[in-house]
C-alpha cells in the first residue's frame, strides 16, 4: 500500500531532476536583471541628486544674468547661454534641411548603384566617428583654411576676403557647421526611418492621380513622416547642446565677458585701423576720419580722453578707441547674422568644463550650476523626443 | 508615344529637388573625405619630422618637452585601459538588461525602463566628467582606502566606470532590439522541450541574437574609444604607459584636447602631433566599425 502511494506520487511529479534548482535559477535571474535595471536607472538619479546637492543653490536669477568672473560669488553663465543659444540656432539652420533631404533622397530617389551604397557607408562610419575628429576636420578646414582668405584666396575681390575671415576661423559659424556635421548620421537616420514607415498606398495614390514624385514626397509622405523627423532633430539638437570636445578644437573661449549680440545700455568699443596681437596699432602715425554715431569718449594711444557728439566728424590716429553706449538701435543692429556669425563665443558645456579644471569649491559648485542648467536642457528635450515616439507609435495604426 | 503631360515648370521643379536632394546626401561623403583629408595631410606634415618607427615603437610620449618623443603607445595604454574598464562595466550590465527587457520583462515594464535608460545616453559627457571626478573618485577612494589602495584624484578608473554607465543605454537598447527579433516560434520549441526561460534565454535567444549582441557591443566600445570630456576632466593628462586602472594617464582624445586647450600656434610640430594622434583614433575606430559590419554579415540569422 506504502509502495503503490510513492508510485502514485512520484507519477504526479514527474519532474526532470533538479528542477527546483533549474526554477530557482530562473527566479534568481530575474533579481540579477533588476539589479542590473536599478543600477542604470540609479545612476541617473544619483547624478541628478550630486548635481543639485553641489550646485542647486547657485541656480538663482543673478546666475543666468551674470558674466563669468574671477570672483566666484558674482559669476554667471550669461555668456555661455547666449553662446549656446546662437550656435545651436546655426545648428539647426545647417543640420535641419541637409540632414531631411539627404534622408528623403536615400530612401526615396536613390537608386541601387556604387555610389548610393557609398553614400549609406559613409552615414553610417560618421555616427561612429569620435566627435573630436570633426574638431579636427574643423580646426583644418573652416578656421585655417576658410578663416584665412588672404592666404589661400588671393585672387577673390578684398570685400569677400574680408567677410571670409570674419564669418570663418574661431567663430559662431565654425561652431555651428561644426556641430551640424555631427549630428547630421542622427538627423539622416531618423528621417530614413520616418519616411520609411509610411506605406506604400500613400504614395501610389498620389501618383496614381498624377502627382509627380517630389509633389508626392512633399505632400504626402513628408506631412506623415514629420512627427519621427522631429524626434530625431530634438535628439541630435540635444546632443549638439551638450557636446564640448569638438567645440574646444576650433578654440571656443573658456573666458567671455562679452555677448555676440549687444544690448541697449552696453558699453559698445570701437577701435580706429589695424590692430596687432597686442592692441597696438600697426602704424601708428597714420590717421582716419571717422564720423562718430553715438556721443561718448575717444580714448586716444596716449590714453589721454576727449569727449565727443554725435555726427561729429574728426581725424583720429590708429589706435583710438571711441567709447559709447549702445541704443536700441544698436541693439537691434546686432542681431544682424553677419555680425555675430563671426563672433568668438563660449558654450554652457565648455563653461562647465573651465569651471571643473580649477580647483577652488566655490568654481565647482558654479560648473555644478552649470550642470544642473545643462542636464535639465537635454533631459527635458529628450523626454519630449521619447513622449513623441511613443504618442506616435499609439496614435497611428496603418 | 508616350508622352509627358507634365507642366515645364514642374518638370524643372523635379529636376531641381532632385538634384538638392542628392548634393545633400552627398555631403556625407564630402564630411568622411574631410575628415581624412584634414587628418591624413596634417599627419603627413608630423611624420616628414618624425619616423613612423618611432611614433609606433618608443614608449614615451613628451611632445610638450624640451627634448620631445612621440611614442604612440602610452596614449593608447590610456585609451584601451579606460575603454577595458568602460566594457567590464556595460557589457555585463547592458547584457542582464538586455536579457531581463526581452525575455522576463512584461512589455509596460519594458516601454517604460527602455527609454528612461536611453536618457543615460543622452547625459552631456562633460556632466559625466564633472560626476566622475566629485562624486566617483571619493567613492572609490573612501572604498578602496581600507585594502591599502591610495587612488589618486586623477585616475582611469573612475572615468572608465563611469564611461561604462554612459554606454550601457546603447549595448542594452540595441542587444534588446536584436533579441526580441528572434522569432516566437524558436522559443516556442524551446519551452515545449522543457526549458525554462533562463535556458532558453542564453541557450536559443543569446546565440541567435549574437550578431546583433557583438554590434552593440562593438559600438559601445568605439564610443568608449572617442569619448573625450570624461577622460580629460577625470582621468588626468600625463601620458604613461598605463598597466592597472587605478593609476593616471592620458588617453588619445585627452592628449588632443589638451593641446587644443593650451596656446601653440597651428602648424607648429608639437600641434601636428595632435593629427598623428587623431590619425591613430581615426584608424582605430573605422577598424571597430568594420568589424563590427563583418561580423554582422558573417553572422547574420536570416530568418
Amino acid at each position: 500500500m506504502a509502495a503503490l502511494d510513492v508510485q502514485r506520487s512520484r507519477d504526479l511529479t514527474a519532474h526532470p531532476p533538479g528542477l527546483a534548482l533549474r526554477r530557482f535559477k530562473d527566479s534568481a535571474f530575474i533579481i540579477w536583471g533588476i539589479i542590473a535595471t536599478i543600477i542604470g536607472l540609479g545612476t541617473l538619479v544619483t547624478l541628478v541628486t550630486d548635481l543639485v546637492h553641489d550646485g542647486g543653490h547657485r541656480l538663482t536669477l543673478a546666475f543666468f544674468s551674470s558674466f563669468p568672473s574671477s570672483e566666484p560669488a558674482q559669476a554667471g553663465i550669461l555668456s555661455a547661454w547666449v553662446g549656446s543659444l546662437l550656435v545651436i540656432f546655426t545648428t539647426a539652420l545647417f543640420a535641419i534641411p541637409i540632414g531631411i533631404m539627404a534622408g528623403i533622397y536615400l530612401e526615396e530617389y536613390a537608386p541601387k548603384n556604387p555610389l548610393t551604397s557609398a553614400i549609406e557607408i559613409a552615414v553610417n562610419n560618421l555616427a561612429g566617428v569620435p566627435s573630436i575628429l570633426f574638431g579636427l576636420m574643423a580646426v583644418g578646414i573652416f578656421v585655417q583654411f576658410l578663416g584665412n582668405p588672404n592666404r589661400w584666396f588671393s585672387f577673390l575681390p578684398e570685400g569677400f576676403r574680408e567677410a571670409g575671415a570674419h564669418l570663418f576661423g574661431q567663430s559662431i559659424l565654425t561652431a555651428g557647421i561644426t556641430l551640424s556635421l555631427l549630428i547630421l548620421p542622427v538627423v539622416i537616420v531618423a528621417t530614413r526611418e520616418a519616411v520609411r514607415s509610411v506605406p506604400r498606398e500613400m504614395r501610389q495614390g498620389a501618383l496614381a492621380v498624377g502627382a509627380t514624385k517630389w509633389q508626392t514626397t512633399q505632400h504626402h509622405v513628408l506631412p506623415y513622416a514629420l512627427p519621427g523627423v522631429v524626434t530625431g532633430v530634438i535628439i541630435g539638437i540635444s546632443r549638439a547642446l551638450g557636446e564640448t570636445a569638438p567645440l574646444i578644437m576650433i578654440g571656443g573661449l573658456t573666458f567671455v565677458a562679452f555677448l555676440p549680440i549687444t544690448r541697449p545700455g552696453d558699453a559698445a568699443f570701437e577701435t580706429i585701423g589695424v590692430l596687432d596681437e597686442y592692441g597696438a596699432a600697426v602704424d601708428p602715425s597714420a590717421t582716419e576720419m571717422v564720423t562718430i554715431h553715438h556721443s561718448g569718449v575717444v580714448v586716444l594711444p596716449d590714453f589721454t580722453e576727449r569727449a565727443v557728439t554725435a555726427g561729429e566728424t574728426i581725424e583720429l590716429p590708429h589706435g583710438s578707441t571711441v567709447q559709447s553706449v549702445a541704443d536700441w538701435g544698436d541693439a537691434l543692429a546686432s542681431w544682424n547674422p553677419g555680425h555675430w556669425l563671426g563672433q568668438e563665443f563660449t558654450v554652457m558645456p565648455i563653461q562647465m568644463f573651465n569651471w571643473t579644471s580649477r580647483p577652488q569649491a566655490e568654481f565647482l559648485e558654479l560648473a555644478a550650476g552649470a550642470g544642473i542648467v545643462l542636464l535639465a536642457i537635454t533631459l527635458l528635450m529628450n523626454g519630449t523626443a521619447i513622449y513623441l515616439r511613443y504618442r506616435l507609435r499609439k496614435s497611428i495604426k496603418w | 508615344m508616350e508622352r509627358d503631360f507634365t507642366k515645364k515648370k514642374v518638370r524643372w521643379i523635379e529636376r531641381g529637388m532632385e538634384g538638392l536632394l542628392f548634393a545633400a546626401a552627398a555631403a556625407a561623403i564630402a564630411i568622411v573625405l574631410g575628415i581624412v583629408y584634414v587628418v591624413v595631410s596634417e599627419s603627413t606634415k608630423f611624420f616628414a619630422q618624425v619616423s613612423v618607427i618611432e611614433f609606433l615603437t618608443s614608449t614615451t610620449w613628451t611632445p610638450l618637452f624640451d627634448n620631445p618623443q612621440y611614442g604612440i603607445a602610452p596614449l593608447l595604454t590610456g585609451t584601451f585601459m579606460s575603454t577595458l574598464v568602460a566594457l567590464a562595466v556595460a557589457v555585463p550590465l547592458g547584457l542582464l538588461v538586455a536579457i531581463y527587457l526581452s525575455e522576463f520583462a512584461g512589455a509596460r515594464t519594458r516601454e517604460t525602463i527602455k527609454p528612461t535608460l536611453e536618457l543615460l545616453a543622452a547625459v552631456p559627457t562633460v556632466v559625466y566628467g564633472y560626476f566622475a571626478l566629485l562624486f566617483v573618485t571619493p567613492l572609490l577612494q573612501s572604498w578602496l582606502r581600507p585594502f591599502g589602495v591610495e587612488l589618486p584624484s586623477f585616475n582611469l578608473l573612475s572615468a572608465g566606470i563611469v564611461m561604462g554607465l554612459m554606454i550601457i543605454p546603447y549595448i542594452a537598447s540595441l542587444s534588446e532590439d536584436a533579441m526580441r527579433a528572434v522569432p516566437r516560434s524558436m522559443r516556442e520549441g524551446s519551452y515545449a522541450m522543457g526549458a525554462t526561460r533562463l535556458e532558453t534565454a542564453f541557450r536559443v535567444v543569446v546565440p541567435a541574437a549574437v550578431s546583433g549582441v557583438v554590434g552593440a557591443v562593438i559600438l559601445g566600445m568605439s564610443r568608449a574609444i572617442g569619448e573625450t570630456m570624461i577622460v580629460v576632466v577625470a582621468g588626468g593628462q600625463l601620458p604613461q604607459m598605463v598597466t592597472h586602472p587605478a593609476q593616471q594617464g592620458a588617453t588619445v582624445t585627452a592628449f588632443i584636447a589638451q593641446v587644443a586647450l593650451g596656446d601653440l600656434p597651428f602648424g607648429t610640430l608639437e600641434y601636428n602631433s595632435i593629427f598623428a594622434a587623431g590619425l591613430a583614433l581615426l584608424v582605430l575606430t573605422l577598424m571597430f566599425n568594420f568589424v563590427a559590419f563583418w561580423l554582422q554579415r558573417r553572422y547574420r540569422e536570416a530568418y
